[in-house]
């Protein structure tokens, strides 16, 4: 039996059928497997902050090698001692401030209210370290990550990540010799609570003069590169007055 | 009986060469640009290609009888955008390190002209085995394209090959950098694909002179 397609009646027919009938199948499969996703999601920032204050599987010096998915709920909570989440002058502790959404936070700020900003205490070997999550924008969509403090306001470590940065270009943020390159760089500049630039002409790529708070940039990612800049920036400027307090200096 | 008959096997060869998707059609030319800056993302795209076009094309073949001429567009637009979005989902909740590789080609396959070029102009008019065969041909016939630029790129560009350094250390100057090789900068950004896919053009239709359009 042939149909009609041409009928108006049969095309507004077909169309409702295949909304109904794809709209079910994604919406079911996106509800069945969200606890799946969200632990996944989950497992990661913990992998991402512990990397930050250097606890990792890194092998060589070319691969970004984290903690195994099986362990790292049991890691985090060996390492990670203390988790803070401050809002204005008060500095509360909160098992979960890891979850705490940036993105959100950084848009309260944005509209002039007192943002809830999660810090996470992280400590290895003896040695303490403060983890800040960043948030900002790269050249196609957002980037995020990362930056693990000592108590010089020196940073021990980085993570970045992004959602849709261009592949061998801007994506290139979450390689290790662009990260590598951040530990050892001071936030401040002199009293000034610069951050870290990352330049195109600093006469610098090997990274030796750790003083001039800047890391040499990526080929071709110029704008991703300005991206991480200004997430650095903005987020040192939130954090200012608990990294003062934090500060030996 | 052999499993594929002659035209079948063609159906999956002729892609491959003369008339391949990207350096013939001239379709799927923007993702052949945009990600082909190392070798590892554009392996990974051609696979997700294959799937999805494989998958598509046997389900608008099965659907081409009922699907309303006038809006088969849209029809075969909600089918790979419906197939690239279980995929994503999937591969976050199973192999979460695997969806975020892919995370930034879901938007490009949508998009990818290759596609709703193989169900316009294939699977509305075939039956869902041979639409198969047709879809696995073309994608691979861009994957082919794809996996050469990306190894051209990324050799040029930035001296490696799926991140090993197979040149030597540009910053420590051994291998080939010891005497006095540099890598080419331009070969990582878009242009240089563009090039590169030139060349394989070229070097085709002067290989096969029938190939050549004559206006």
């Amino acid at each position: 039996m042939a149909i009609n397609t041409d009928k108006n009646v049969y095309t507004v027919l077909f169309a409702t059928g295949m909304v109904i009938v794809v709209g079910s199948i994604l919406a079911y499969l996106a509800s069945a497997l969200k606890p799946r996703i969200q632990e996944n999601e989950r497992f990661e920032k913990q992998q991402n902050i512990l990397y930050a204050m250097g606890v990792n599987e890194n092998t060589d010096e070319s691969a970004v090698n984290f903690v195994s998915t099986e362990e790292v709920e049991e890691v985090f909570s060996e390492y990670i001692k203390e988790q803070l989440v401050i809002k204005g002058d008060s500095v509360m502790e909160n098992p979960e401030a890891y979850l705490i959404d940036m993105k959100k936070q950084l848009a309260i700020a944005k509209s002039g209210e007192t943002p809830s900003l999660p810090v996470m205490v992280g400590e290895k070997d003896g040695k303490k370290f403060y983890i800040i999550p960043m948030y900002g924008k790269g050249l196609w969509d957002a980037i995020w990550g990362f930056i693990a403090l000592d108590n010089n306001l020196v940073v021990q470590g980085v993570y970045f990540d992004h959602k849709g940065e261009t592949p061998g270009l801007g994506a290139n943020i979450k390689a290790r010799y662009f990260m590598d390159d951040f530990a050892g760089e001071s936030i401040l500049d002199g009293t000034r609570y610069a951050g870290i630039e990352v330049a195109k002409g600093n006469n610098d790529p090997l990274n030796q003069d750790k003083e001039d708070n800047q890391v040499d940039a990526l080929a071709g990612a110029t704008i991703t590169g300005n991206g991480v800049s200004a997430m650095i920036s903005e987020t040192v400027n939130l954090y200012k007055d608990y990294l003062q307090s934090i500060s030996t200096q | 009986m052999a499993l594929l008959s002659k035209k079948d096997t063609n159906l999956i060869l002729d892609p491959l060469a003369d008339n391949n998707p990207i350096t013939i059609q001239v379709l799927g030319i923007c993702s052949a640009l945009a990600i082909t800056a190392e070798l590892k993302a554009s392996v990974v795209m051609a696979l997700s290609v294959i799937f999805v076009l494989g998958a598509g094309n046997v389900v608008i073949s099965l659907m081409r009888n009922i699907i309303p001429s006038k809006i088969r567009i849209i029809v075969q637009l909600i089918v790979v955008a419906t197939l690239v979005i279980i995929v994503d989902q999937v591969l976050k909740a199973f192999a979460y390190e695997l969806s975020k590789t892919l995370a930034v080609f879901v938007g490009l396959i949508i998009t990818n002209c290759i596609i709703m070029g193989r169900f316009e102009a294939f699977a509305l008019g075939n039956g869902p085995w041979r639409s198969f065969l047709d879809g696995i041909g073309n994608a691979l016939g861009y994957g082919v394209i794809l996996v050469i630029v990306g190894f051209f790129r990324e050799l040029l560009g930035s001296g490696t090959l799926f991140g090993f350094k197979v040149l030597g250390d540009p910053i420590a100057k051994t291998g080939v950098y010891s005497i006095g090789y540099e890598n080419n900068g331009f070969m990582i950004i878009p242009p240089a694909a563009l090039i590169v896919v030139g060349i394989i053009i070229w070097v085709q239709r002067s290989r096969n002179r029938t190939l050549i359009e004559e206006h």
